[in-house]
Parts: C-alpha cells; structure tokens; sequence
C-alpha cells in the first residue's frame, strides 16, 4: 500500500488531506510538527510526505534539510502545501526540493492531480 | 424555471452550438443567474423574458454561452502531449507546421501546446485556437487564470517558468500569449483554415449527433493532407467509426487514415 505522511498544525488541514489520501488508496500517518514528523519517517520511512511549509517548530526547508541528511537512500516524494499563492512560495519549495507545490486550500481533485505528477497517485 | 423555457433553451443549445443541455435546474439557475446579473436584470424569468421579447442577439449568445460546457484543464491525458511533441519533433525542424485547439475554452489546451514548444525550442510551429464561448475566448486571450485554475494539470515547474503573478492570479508569460491566435468559432461552421494537427478533445462528446458529424467532417476538411486529427480518449467509437483509424497503441492519438475529402 502507498503512503503518506501529513505533517500540518492544523487539526482541519490534516482531516481534509486524510480524507483525500485515504480515497486515491493511500495509508496515512499524521503529525503536527516537524521533529515528530521526522522521528516517524525514521521509523517507517512514507512514499510521499504533505509538508505544510509553515510549522510551529522548523521551517520548511530546515524540514527538508534534515529529512534528506537523515533518508539515505530513501526519497520520499515532497509535496510542499503553501499557504500563500504566489509564484515566490511556489519557487521557493522547489529549490529546497520540493517535488510538487499545492496551494492551500486544495480540494480531491487538486491534491490528486499534484500527486500524479509527482509521480505518486 | 418552467419545463416550457427549460425545453427552449435546450432547443436553443441544439440549434446555436449543436450541444446537448445537460445542466439540472440548480445549475441552470445558478449560470444564467450569473448572466442576468451582468446583463442587469433581476431574475433569471426576466432575462428569459427580454431574451423572448427582444431576440437581441447579444443576449442569446450570452445566455447559449452560458450553457455551454466549459471545463478546462491544463495538459489534460499528458500522453497526448508527448505524442504531439515527438511528432514536432519530427516534422517542425524542416517546415512550418500549424495546429488549431478546436473548441478551447478557456485556453489551457492551447498554452499548454504554447510551453510545449517553448521547452523544446520548436519556433516554426504556429498556435491556433477558437471557441464558440466569447467570455472564455476572453480570459483565454487574457492569459490569466486562478490560483485553482494553474493546479489542474500544471506542474509547479511549469507554473514558476511560464507564469507571472499579481493580487490577483497568475498569468500567462507574454511570450506565450503572444504565441496563440484566438478566434471566436463556431465548430458546425466551414473550418478557418487548414492546419497539420488538430486537436478537438472533450467537445464533440457534448454534441448531438447529426451535429457531430457535421462537426467532424468540418474538422477533417481542417486538416492538410498527412494531417491528424486527435480527439477525446472516450470519444473514438461513437463519432469515429469508419472515418478515423487509431494510430497508437496508447490510444493517445486518432489519426485522419485518408482524408475523406467528400465527407
């Protein structure tokens, strides 16, 4: 089974994102912030992770700095959630390694879309 | 909404644009509400009324429009795309090659063919597009779509190398919008030109059936001799049979076998 990692404060976000997964046939693990989030890829390595760009403890590309220093040889696929629509945000995560950028508030057909071009539907 | 003015604009959807009404009452309310808003009248029974009393052609056409369907997404079936671009591949280094995005909307398919050839630096290739919807040729011509609008089908690669943005959304870069001739078409009406490939996908699906027909073989008679035609992934059998041959495996493509050309 695919899965994914939704690391996002917001108890809403993440709800909407599990409902999503959960129908395109992903097992979804959840956390709120970014220490955790990385203590669970540790343990169980996801295919695809949805990082909200704005955590409470770390920022987004120190996230991924340390994911990548701490992955190895796995490479889970990087959708980066901003919340702020501008092109800036957009090529900002892709230089810090994002795959794929989804503007918030994204629905199924969004979410689904980006994940299939990151290469993980 | 009567069943008496639903049946008068399907009849009207069938005789302007050869279209098949399929919105429910909600829906119909909800988009020629939005018509008789703009247009300043009160409720949808008087635009219906004026659109009876007057026939201003202005208005019928805003509310045919309307109820058309307009669903547009940016590189919609991606393979369709990576066909079309090793066939440029092949044929645009030598000669000039045209093609027309027949029925498109609000312009996604066409822009889509725009970045296509700019990441593969094909400059003889020339961008047509048409629609019968004026309101969407409008923001097709603008460049401009909403933040929903450049996630479907768009990567974000692509977004961040062909886009500007602003308060408001995100536009198209001039380069491409420069790239891409609009013009208000009606699909049942003698093609505008004659172009190498056409592409006309998700439109004739929405059509009756003599319209269809007619539709494609106005669409055929588009095409240069060796021209291909490429349709909707679902729309091969019921208006292809005996006219179109498949020509990938794929499915990605429909091919003009041999130009049928008293069709």
């Amino acid at each position: 089974m695919k899965t994914c990692l939704v690391i996002d404060e917001s108890c809403t976000v993440r709800k909407v994102a599990r409902r999503i997964l959960e129908d395109l046939g992903f097992q979804v693990a959840e956390t709120e912030r970014g220490l955790e989030a990385l203590r669970a890829c540790r343990s169980a390595m996801p295919q695809a992770i949805l990082l909200d760009w704005r955590l409470p403890d770390m920022s987004g590309p120190e996230f991924l700095r340390r994911l990548r220093t701490e992955a190895g040889d796995e490479r889970p696929r990087i959708l980066v959630a901003a919340s702020e629509a501008r092109l800036s945000a957009v090529r900002a995560a892709l230089e810090a390694g994002a795959h794929e950028v989804v503007l918030k508030p994204f629905d199924a057909e969004i979410l689904g879309g980006k994940l299939a071009l990151a290469g993980v539907a | 909404m009567t069943p008496g003015e639903r049946d008068q604009l399907a009849d009207l959807c069938a005789r302007r644009a050869g279209v098949r009404m399929e919105a429910d009452a909600d829906q119909l309310q909800a988009r020629l509400g939005a018509v008789a808003r703009r247009e300043g009248y009160l409720s949808v029974g008087d635009l219906l009324g004026a659109m009876r009393d007057r026939g201003e052609e202005r208005l019928v056409s805003a509310v045919v429009e309307a109820l058309l369907p307009s669903r547009s997404v940016f590189f919609r079936d991606p393979a369709v795309f990576e066909a079309v671009a090793a066939r440029l591949r092949k044929r645009a280094s030598k000669a000039r090659v045209s093609m027309w995005s027949a029925g498109c909307s609000s312009g996604q398919e066409a822009y889509s063919l725009a970045m296509l050839l700019a990441e593969h630096e094909l400059s003889m290739v020339e961008v047509f597009a048409s629609d019968l919807n004026d309101r969407l040729l409008g923001q097709a011509r603008s460049g401009r779509y909403s933040q929903f609008e450049v996630q479907l089908g768009l990567s974000s690669q692509r977004l961040v190398r062909h886009f500007t943005d602003d308060e408001d959304g995100f536009v198209i870069s001039t380069a491409l919008r420069d790239r891409v001739k609009w013009r208000r078409h009606n699909l049942l009406a003698p093609p505008p030109g004659r172009f190498d490939i056409v592409l006309c996908r998700y439109v004739l699906g929405w059509m009756l059936p003599t319209a269809q027909e007619r539709a494609l073989c106005n669409l055929l008679a588009a095409l240069k001799p060796g021209g291909l035609l490429v349709l909707g992934a679902d729309e091969r059998p019921r208006v292809a049979a005996g006219l179109i041959q498949a020509s990938d495996s794929a499915g990605a493509f429909e091919a003009a076998a041999s130009l049928p050309t008293a069709a």
